[in-house]
């Protein structure tokens, strides 16, 4: 029961999946329907988990006092304010002007925008450090980059101003081609991990 | 500008350069901003997607419009959280299987049909409109000739079934050099995006906050 159910379960819903989408005729077509819908209620379910999980573990550090346990206390309140902020009100608590959303606008996205404009810094020197024209891919890597990088503010235009075309001409073809091969390679291999995992042949995500 | 609007304001402002802080070193101050972020993210995410997901795909014909089968994908859901004790674990299973069976399935239509199909006719349908450099301008042609060539040889790098060897090992060749050119591409336009973000903030700090900068 415990590993023919589920093996069952993911064969018929992935042909299901597979075979409903070749045929829009009622009823299957609205089943078909009902099952997507079904699948993105319960995918929500998972971020629910991650939720519980993070205040169960951080709860655990506060009693077991753990190293930075004080940290967590602030992690634990600032989670309840967001939940009670955006359940309080029912579904119109993600409105404009709510306690939600200014939650979002004014805490939220600062400090997300904050924390990824710090990258900035760090990829920068990273960058320094470990650019070295040693080889030709290195050289490669090198000039793409800078290029890039002049062809995206004004002052490589000032510069040069054929900058931004080169660095357009690069998005659009070298980069784009060596991104669709890439691309053309997963999606070869999600197609084959696919069915291997509908067949049952590829079961090691029920360990 | 409002009282309240001047109290976000000072939050956002102060939590901005909390972060900032870590550039120093690592600080209570970041760890503090660092925190209520995780906080907080982990909370909008699940009101967002319980309002946009949760609800109007299983809550809502439930509740409104009386369809008892929806208690199913509801069940199905709250067996997720089995998972949190080692004693019922394994009933994670029957909701796992089902959203990768439904998944797996819709992933591969698509994989075929939105992407492995679309980008094959994308590498291959500027040579099918006559001659190239009589449709398309001299740096185009030249570009989708790079395109094709390109796309052939960082398929055949990734092929490891055969010694890069020869010709083989040539064409290889020729796809890494194509990689390392997007990986530069994709790193200049990575650190530009995040030199925009910096900008962003600091005429947040400036303008919105301290009102220097008019």
């Amino acid at each position: 029961m415990r590993l023919k159910i589920p093996l069952a379960i993911i064969f018929v819903m992935g042909i299901f999946s597979i075979v409903t989408h070749f045929i829009p005729a009622k009823p299957i077509a609205d089943l078909n329907q009902t099952l997507r819908n079904w699948y993105i209620g319960i995918i929500s379910f998972f971020i629910f988990l991650g939720t519980v999980n993070l205040a169960r573990s951080n709860s655990e550090k506060i009693k077991t006092k753990a190293r930075d346990w004080q940290y967590s206390i602030i992690l634990i309140i600032s989670l309840f304010v967001m939940l009670v902020a955006g359940f309080y009100k029912g579904h119109t608590s993600m409105e404009e002007g709510k306690p939600f959303m200014y939650l979002y606008f004014n805490v939220q996205y600062p400090l997300e925008s904050t924390m990824y404009s710090l990258l900035a810094f760090f990829i920068t020197s990273a960058a320094f450090r470990a650019f070295r024209a040693r080889n030709k891919e290195a050289v490669l890597l090198l000039v793409a980059a800078v290029v890039v990088m002049l062809g995206r503010v004004p002052i490589g235009a000032a510069m040069w101003h054929g900058f931004p075309d080169v660095t357009e001409w690069i998005m659009s073809f070298p980069n784009a081609a060596a991104k669709r091969g890439i691309r053309l390679g997963i999606d070869l291999g999600l197609i084959s991990m696919a069915l291997r995992m509908i067949l049952g042949i590829e079961r090691s995500y029920m360990q | 500008m409002l009282m309240t609007e001047g109290i976000w304001v000072w939050i956002a402002g102060v939590l901005t350069l909390a972060i900032y802080s870590f550039l120093y070193k690592d600080n209570p101050l970041y760890k503090i901003a660092e925190y209520i972020f995780v906080g907080l993210s982990a909370g909008y995410w699940a009101v967002y997607l319980f309002w946009n997901f949760a609800y109007p795909n299983l809550f809502e014909p439930l509740v409104i419009e009386g369809n008892y089968w929806n208690i199913i994908p509801i069940v199905l859901g709250f067996m997720m959280f089995t998972q949190l004790s080692r004693r019922s674990a394994w009933l994670v299973r029957f909701p796992l299987t089902f959203v990768l069976g439904v998944s797996l399935g819709l992933q591969l239509i698509a994989a075929v049909e939105g992407d492995l199909v679309p980008q094959i006719i994308g590498t291959f349908s500027p040579f099918s409109k006559g001659t190239l450099f009589h449709t398309y301008d001299t740096w185009t042609s030249i570009g989708y000739i790079a395109l094709l060539v390109g796309v052939l040889s960082t398929l055949v790098y990734f092929f490891f079934s055969r010694e890069h060897k020869g010709v083989f090992g040539g064409i290889a060749r020729t796809g890494v050099f194509y990689l390392m050119i997007a990986f530069g591409a994709s790193f200049g336009y990575t650190v530009m995006a995040r030199i925009s973000l910096l900008f962003g903030r600091v005429y947040f700090v400036f303008h919105d906050w301290l009102g220097i900068i008019r």
